[in-house]
């Protein structure tokens, strides 16, 4: 290699380093919280869905099911939002 | 008490062999009678790590399977007198690791007196993986400082506490520990490789040691020699401290700052 090519070589980025860690502080934050929702939480999501819409005109994307488990509270919580559109 | 100690990872070829021979080595030394399990099945690597390639006869799976004894599978390290090698299997695969054989074979163990048993665990998180991890008192999870390694030990720690019989049985939690390998101070100054304190704010996990990228390891590799017996190189002293601290030693973490060389040794080396 020559010299004017070893100066004019393009430096390593600085701080490189601290985008793999945001990038992983939340990958990990959300691998976590995947870990801690129950297996059965599609099915049950799927049946909530279907008990609404034999009374309501509802579509499957209304329902939403979220399930928290924060390592700094000591419950969990399960939201089940329905989104009902007026006039029906 | 004996312990059960697994040395794990989820990803691949972060250091999990090395350590587990020179941990394993270290603590055979102090004087503990210590058996260094390969629960690598189809892939066997430990036996040429710890140079004893050449007396392998039996191994787990044919202890496992009935078809030799305990005794027979062990193979005695010809430097330290408390130190054995259970090998694996290189032909079988690695759904013949049972829950029920490999309980069987560590309370054998146990019952011939080892203090240590440590298992050197595949990578993965397959059947291989999860039969070393099982029965585990301690675990060593070994990261290097890399975003796919930091994410795989994260989700191996999370293993660890939901898939271990201790887990599953309600007992005292696996106690984890974080030993980060191939650490290059240099970079780090640079910022371009996570820092000590980086993985620790991600991981959350007792640090039991730092090893640093080292040639000294290809080195005893090619000799067949645990590197804590090369006490006059860096990552070989950073072994001895690591396991120090496993036996309750407290020592300070070395090699982890880079000092920049003077103007003088870069000419004269040193
Ligand atoms: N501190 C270190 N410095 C430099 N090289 C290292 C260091 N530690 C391990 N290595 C090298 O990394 C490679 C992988 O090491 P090792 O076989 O111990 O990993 P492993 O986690 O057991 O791999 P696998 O997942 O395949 O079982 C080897 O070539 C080894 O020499
Ligand atoms: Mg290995």
């Amino acid at each position: 290699m020559g010299l004017l090519q070893y100066f004019r070589q393009e430096k390593p980025k600085k701080g490189s380093a601290k985008l793999a860690k945001d990038r992983l502080q939340i990958i990990v934050a959300h691998e976590h919280s995947c870990a801690a929702r129950p297996s059965y939480l599609p099915e049950m999501q799927q049946e909530i869905v279907a008990v609404i819409r034999k009374y309501m005109d509802i579509s499957s994307n209304d329902v939403k099911c979220e399930f928290s488990d924060k390592a700094d509270d000591d419950m969990s919580v399960l939201e089940v939002n329905v989104a009902l559109p007026k006039n029906r | 008490m004996a312990k059960v100690i697994v040395v794990t990872s989820g990803k691949g070829g972060v250091g999990k062999t090395t350590s587990s021979a020179a941990i394993g080595s270290g603590l055979a030394m102090s004087g503990a009678k210590t058996v260094i399990i390969d629960f690598d099945i189809g892939l066997r690597n430990l036996d040429l790590i710890m140079g004893c390639e050449r007396r392998v006869v039996y191994d787990l799976i044919n202890v496992i399977n009935g078809e030799a004894n305990l005794q027979q599978a062990l193979v005695k390290d010809k430097r330290i007198s408390d130190l054995f090698i259970m090998p694996a299997s290189q032909t079988r695969n690695k759904d013949a690791l049972t829950k029920e054989g490999v309980e069987k074979v560590i309370a054998d163990l146990k019952a011939d007196g080892f203090e240590y048993i440590i298992c050197d665990s595949p990578a993965g998180i397959e059947q291989g993986a999860m039969m070393a991890l099982y029965f585990a008192d301690e675990a060593i999870v070994t990261t290097n400082p890399e975003v796919s390694s930091v994410r795989d030990s994260d989700r191996i720690t999370g293993m660890l506490s939901s898939k271990s019989y201790r887990s599953e049985q309600q007992l005292t939690p696996v106690k984890v520990h974080l030993l980060i390998t191939r650490y290059c101070p240099e970079r780090v100054e640079k910022e371009e490789m996570l820092s000590i304190d980086d993985i620790n704010d991600l991981l959350g996990i007792d640090l039991l040691g730092v090893i640093p990228e080292s040639q000294d390891v290809l080195n005893a590799s090619n000799l067949g020699e645990p590197i804590i017996l090369n006490q006059d190189c860096d990552a070989g002293k950073a072994y001895q401290d690591a396991v120090d601290r496993l036996l309750g030693i407290d020592r300070d973490f070395r090699f982890i700052t880079y000092e920049k060389k003077g103007f003088l040794s870069r000419i004269f080396g040193g």
